[in-house]
């Protein structure tokens, strides 16, 4: 069961050379204005930025693919979902319609769904290769710095630490509890049935929720111990002084997120309407 | 125990675990229903016994740290819409469970009673009125599509929670010492 998931590694390119605080911050006000946007000349944009800037960090492959087939299936899912619930939200958004092809019944396909839907895919397309980035080459230790520089209280930043630290601790729980418990006949698996597979899904929580109420307590006695909590402000062995580069990345997303909302909103509406 | 500032070392730790749960059982401990798409996500008996264990804003952590990580780790992109949910349902729970003194041993009948109502109000405030607002508002998805995601989570999660959740919570309080449980002897 080694679930690949994705994770930090160093290298020396432009990109993994900027703080934390920068790769947060710039991060965070991308998702954000892809989210609000609908523009699809802004979001057109934002994808290409996007893609050089990945390109820029030069992440190997294998080390994000498996994520991408993920994020396909999920993509796909949404989209024939969207058009199956609401095969003609395009028509009410943009307020005409242009029929291709009749389909059956209330289906029938739409340049004005079909654009929509395009809008749809893009607003996903233009965040994924930022939000990859982001997990790809940001340091966890310095995550937890960077959310306290950015006004976030340092205990919750250590919170997140914490969750970071432990997500390989309680994998590796997990997958024993899970083992011991199969070698005892109990299987979590598609071969069980449902009844019985939810019955012996307790006999796994239960083990693996206790130990972690124990190692909760073991591990805050232990912070309280050292004193944790008690100063209003820490310092971080992580934390790095900005440099140009930081600047630089810090001016290009700001000016994206205010150029890109003067163009959306121009016109008085999220969306770009290319049937007037 | 020390003096601190706001929240409580105890609070912090059961955050940072707790989050770390979530993200595991996100992603090994969701069971197939055999209808597509329907999962039973056992994080969420977590999430509701350790907002009732821990408080509201520890649930509210747990969800918004637990679920975005969980998303951002395994899936490559966060989705803002039901990690909101999520930390909502930590923070309801949380909230409406602060009078059940589990950590005395105290969970008997009432005690099921009121986290049963108190997680089935929060996950319905959740799913069916949170998440498919913000999925409207955020990302303008059609109203019909995102309603019924809602209702089938809804249901789903309620359904969890009542079963795994109940059965946790009560585990839990059979390991903790009785108050009053000492008597003296004569």
């Amino acid at each position: 069961m080694s679930t690949p998931m994705l994770s930090y590694t160093n290298l020396n390119t432009p990109v993994h050379r900027l703080t934390g605080v920068t790769k947060l911050v710039f991060f965070m006000v991308w998702a954000l204005t892809a989210m609000i946007i609908y523009d699809t000349r802004c979001l057109l944009v934002m994808l290409v930025l996007g893609l050089v800037i990945f390109g820029m960090a030069r992440v190997p492959f294998q080390q994000y693919s498996f994520v991408l087939y993920l994020i396909l299936v999920f993509f796909l899912l949404n989209q024939v979902a969207i058009f199956l619930f609401s095969p003609l939200y395009g028509v009410e958004l943009y307020g005409s319609q242009h029929d291709i092809v009749h389909i059956a019944g209330r289906y029938t396909l739409t340049w004005e769904q079909l654009f929509y839907q395009f809008n749809v895919a893009l607003k996903y397309a233009v965040v994924i290769p930022i939000a990859l980035l982001f997990l790809l080459v940001t340091d966890p230790s310095e995550f937890a710095s960077s959310l306290n520089r950015i006004g976030v209280s340092y205990k919750i930043a250590y919170s997140v630490a914490i969750a970071l630290r432990y997500i390989p601790d309680v994998q590796q729980d997990f997958q024993n509890i899970a083992f011991s418990a199969q070698a005892r006949g109990i299987d979590i698996s598609r071969k069980e049935k449902i009844g019985k597979r939810l019955k012996n899904v307790i006999s796994i929580l239960m083990p693996l929720i206790l130990t972690s109420v124990e190692r909760i307590e073991k591990i805050s006695t232990a912070m309280e111990l050292r004193g944790f909590g008690r100063k209003n402000k820490r310092t971080w062995y992580k934390s790095r002084p900005f440099q140009t580069g930081d600047y630089v990345a810090l001016t290009l997303v700001i000016l994206v997120a205010v150029v890109s909302f003067a163009v959306t909103f121009a016109d008085g509406s999220r969306f770009y309407n290319i049937f007037e | 125990m020390a003096k601190t500032n706001g929240l409580s070392v105890k609070t912090i730790v059961a955050i940072g675990i707790g989050s770390a749960l979530f993200i595991i059982l996100g992603r090994f401990g969701s069971i197939p229903t055999g209808i597509p798409n329907t999962n039973i996500e056992t994080t969420y008996a977590l999430l509701a016994l350790f907002a009732l264990l821990y408080g509201p804003v520890a649930g509210l952590l747990i969800g918004l740290i637990g679920h975005t990580l969980k998303d951002a780790i395994f899936y490559g992109q966060p989705w803002f819409s039901w990690v909101i949910a999520s930390a909502v349902v930590g923070l309801l729970i949380g909230l409406m469970t602060r009078r059940i003194a589990i950590h005395d041993g105290e969970f008997g009948k009432g005690g099921i009673l009121r986290f049963n109502i108190a997680q089935i109000l929060a996950n319905i405030i959740a799913w069916i009125v949170v998440a498919p607002v913000l999925d409207i508002l955020i990302y303008s998805e059609p109203a019909n599509k995102v309603f019924t995601q809602g209702i089938v989570a809804a249901i789903s999660n309620i359904i969890t929670v009542a079963i795994l959740g109940t059965l946790l919570a009560i585990a839990y309080s059979k390991t903790r010492t009785k108050r009053g449980s000492l008597s003296r002897e004569a």
